[in-house]
């Protein structure tokens, strides 16, 4: 049976581990290929590196940390992070990563995923959607670029489905109001996705307690949980999650 | 020597840093000398099928010849779908013919890709398996999967509603469906056997 996924995501800037609330404010958590490492050990199941600066000077930087993420972590990485062309994509497969994620440049230029499914399979392409809630919409949610900082007017459950049609094979979908919060995940939103789409969904924002993957995976029909404040301050390891998921009859690979 | 094939192609990277951490030699290579000289093949694979098979070029003539007189190969995800007689992934490809059998998509009615850890039922007695026990984790990332038509090459099979086959081995020839390299610990048991495998033929 297909277990479900713990995925640490490590925002990095400037070779640091970072995390904020709601994107702001952010700590510096360590160094991105130790904290990868060490996550490996605790049993993730998979890990996320964000460049959240996605300047040109940075995309060098990731490249080279990826190599040195893959010559020591021997999971499966995504890396994400101002991706704009399947050339950027191919370096970083090339040296070592698992998947990539796009965000807005494939809401600028959805014929992205089509083009990075067909030379790289779908399971390589992953759609990371910034979603928040519109009081406009009436609470349905719209998708955010530039990372959250401008809405679009772009309905989240029709893009995750529209991306998966192109050619994504997965999603990673952020709630942009609970990110940070510690306040536990959307799972309406998570739900109202994973409904929409038949590639996996990775949940991410506002994980705070153990409940709350459970809630995620439960009410929210996620296949993966993705986190961040909670491993990386030290309130869980990797395995209480594991075993808390496994003893409430979640399949888990432990 | 292990040679992990070299063709402009994801994770072949991850593959011979595996090897290298394990303490083996490993080369990346797409160079007909080296790969003639190496004691065992790697041939990984992140890509779509026809992309992959059009990169290899000649060099899938090579890799066929020498797997055929013997020498061990392993393929990874597409590099073991190309194992196969052909696959249906964005149009009509000719794969390496080594292993009987088409790579098709997975049946319809469940979350596709196949993308995640899933617990693989493994062959007894195997040498690509050896001190892994019954079952174990193996990391999964495809949306096609082979139908192999040679009954006697299946030796582990994973449960994703039906029964997938996770690996193959036809002789010399083996296959994975799953990454060893990104496996944790068990996958890079594989690779150690596999080197081993690869040890005993050389010498």
């Amino acid at each position: 049976m297909l277990t479900r996924r713990i995925i640490p995501c490590l925002d990095v800037k400037d070779n640091r581990v970072v995390k904020g609330v709601n994107f702001l404010n952010l700590r510096d958590a360590g160094d991105p290929v130790e904290l990868g490492a060490r996550y490996s050990d605790e049993g993730a199941d998979e890990l996320v590196f964000l460049d959240i600066t996605a300047t040109i000077r940075s995309r060098k930087t990731i490249v080279e940390l990826v190599e040195k993420v893959a010559e020591n972590v021997f999971i499966p990485f995504t890396v994400g992070g101002g991706i704009g062309t399947v050339e950027q994509m191919d370096s970083l497969l090339r040296s070592g990563a698992e998947k990539v994620s796009v965000n807005t440049a494939a809401v600028e230029n959805p014929d992205l995923l089509a083009e990075a499914a067909k030379r790289f399979g779908n399971q390589c392409v992953v759609l990371a959607i910034d979603a928040r809630r519109s009081k406009a919409r009436r609470g349905k949610w719209i998708v955010t670029v530039k990372a959250g900082t401008e809405p679009t007017d772009i309905d989240a459950v029709e893009w995750a489905a529209r991306g998966e049609e192109l050619g994504a094979g997965e999603i990673l979908l952020t709630s942009m109001d609970a990110d940070g919060t510690k306040a536990g995940y959307d799972n309406e939103l998570n739900k109202a996705i994973t409904d929409a789409v038949n590639i996996p969904v990775i949940a991410s924002g506002g994980a705070g307690k153990l409940e709350h993957l459970y809630d995620a995976i439960v009410d929210g029909h996620a296949d993966a949980v993705l986190m961040a404040s909670i491993t990386h301050f030290g309130n869980y390891n990797i395995r209480q999650m594991k075993e808390y998921l496994r003893d409430r009859g979640i399949p888990m690979n432990l | 020597m292990i040679v992990v094939i070299d063709y402009n192609v994801g994770n072949v990277r991850s593959v011979c840093g595996a090897f290298r951490h394990l303490g083996y030699q490993a080369e990346l290579s797409c160079d007909p000398k080296v790969v003639e000289g190496a004691w065992g093949l790697v041939l990984p694979g992140v890509a779509a099928f026809g992309y992959a098979i059009n990169a290899l070029g000649p060099l899938a003539g090579l890799i066929k010849e020498l797997a055929q007189a013997g020498k061990p190969l392993l393929g990874i995800c597409v590099g073991y779908q190309m194992l196969f007689d052909k696959s249906c992934e964005y149009g009509q490809h000719e794969g390496l013919g080594l292993i009987s059998g088409q790579v098709v998509p997975i049946p319809p009615g469940r979350v596709i890709p196949h993308m995640g850890w899933n617990m693989v039922r493994l062959g007894e007695d195997m040498d690509l398996f050896a001190r892994l026990g019954k079952e174990r984790h193996f990391y999964f990332a495809h949306s096609y999967c082979a139908k192999v038509s040679d009954d006697q090459a299946r030796i582990a099979y994973t449960d994703y509603g039906f029964d997938l086959v996770a690996s193959v081995q036809k002789g010399n020839i083996y296959g994975v469906q799953f990454h060893p390299e990104k496996s944790g610990n068990h996958g890079l048991e594989v690779l150690r056997n596999f080197h081993e495998i690869c040890r005993k033929a050389g010498t």
